[in-house]
């Protein structure tokens, strides 16, 4: 998929875009992310002041959060964790962006990046990943499994601004 | 409102930022604050301020139970830094900076010096915006947040 999306006539987007908001549109448990709806980013970070702040900007940027600890709860709410069986069964969540942080204990941000873009239902969902480190490998190594973006911590207005533009344009 | 007191709750966080205490980081939180959220800058400095006390007892656990892991103390220090930075606190993050200078030369008297002055600057910045933030209140909502930018 690539070029700009534009609203038709009556101000809707074409379905296809379903496939770029990371949604299957013949998944009844899923929805097109219409003109005006809300764009629901799930944020994942270890650490709780990170968490707090990020939930902040994203809401002063009209979206709707849902706050992720580490790799394993965020899995959990994206219906890709381990008990993947019940998961399917219609609890599947809508979310347009993952943003997570790189370094945390357990599953980094690389291997959550890795495992949302090895499902099938996920992998179209672009994934953001922060550090407040800037390590060229690492940054290399991560858009090269498919992150859409990286950014430095600590996270400002204008990068979500960035992001808002991002999640609502097509992406290259 | 009370100008008086709004103008020495900006005239200290003029001063806080001179001096280094805070940066560009603490005015992203002021613009944050808003009608959905009005005392979001002191929430997030008192979350900074539970979380940071269980880190930095670990650091300092292991600073005192040897051998000395530096690569753990590494880990928990970047942490703290990366709270630190989140909420604005220069001088902190600078002083984590050195600490993590010393853990990569394992450096353990230097890992114990500078963890004592990231313990200082930690306190030091807490007694201070504890100051600010009784300005503000008592300057009134309109004094801080979005509505006063003071660059």
């Amino acid at each position: 998929m690539a070029g700009r999306r534009k609203p038709n006539q009556s101000g809707r987007y074409p379905k296809k875009i379903t496939k770029y908001l990371g949604m299957d549109a013949t998944s009844s448990a899923k929805g097109v992310m219409e003109n005006g709806e809300q764009p629901h980013v799930l944020a994942v970070d270890d650490s709780l002041t990170d968490r707090k702040l990020i939930e902040k900007l994203l809401k002063n940027s009209s979206c709707k959060v849902t706050t992720a600890e580490n790799g394993p709860r965020a899995l959990e709410f994206l219906g890709l964790g381990d008990d993947q069986h019940t998961n399917l069964e219609g609890r599947i969540s809508k979310v347009n962006l993952i943003i997570t942080d790189y370094c945390m204990p357990g599953m980094t941000g690389y291997e959550l990046l890795k495992k949302v873009k090895e499902s099938s239902i996920m992998k179209e969902v672009p994934v953001v990943i922060m550090s407040s480190e800037n390590v060229p490998t690492r940054i290399n190594k991560c858009l090269e499994e498919g992150a859409q973006m990286f950014m430095l911590k600590p996270l400002k207005q204008s990068d979500v601004k960035k992001l808002r533009c991002q999640m609502m344009n097509c992406r290259s | 409102m009370d100008k008086n007191l709004s103008q020495r709750q900006l005239d200290m966080k003029r001063s806080l930022l001179d001096q280094g205490y805070l940066d560009e980081q603490f005015i992203q939180l002021e613009e944050l604050q808003d009608e959905d959220s009005p005392n979001f800058v002191e929430e997030m400095v008192t979350t900074f301020y539970n979380n940071s006390a269980r880190l930095l007892e670990n650091i300092e656990q292991a600073l005192v139970t040897g051998p000395i892991d530096f690569a753990k103390l590494d880990n928990y220090m970047h942490q703290f830094k990366g709270s630190s930075s989140s909420i604005g606190a220069t001088r902190v993050k600078n002083e984590c900076t050195r600490f993590r200078e010393h853990c990569t030369a394992a450096n353990a008297e230097g890992c114990i010096r500078t963890f004592l002055r990231v313990k200082q600057e930690h306190t030091i910045l807490r007694t201070k915006l504890e100051t600010y933030f009784q300005l503000a209140r008592q300057a009134g909502p309109s004094a801080s947040g979005g509505g006063a930018k003071v660059r």
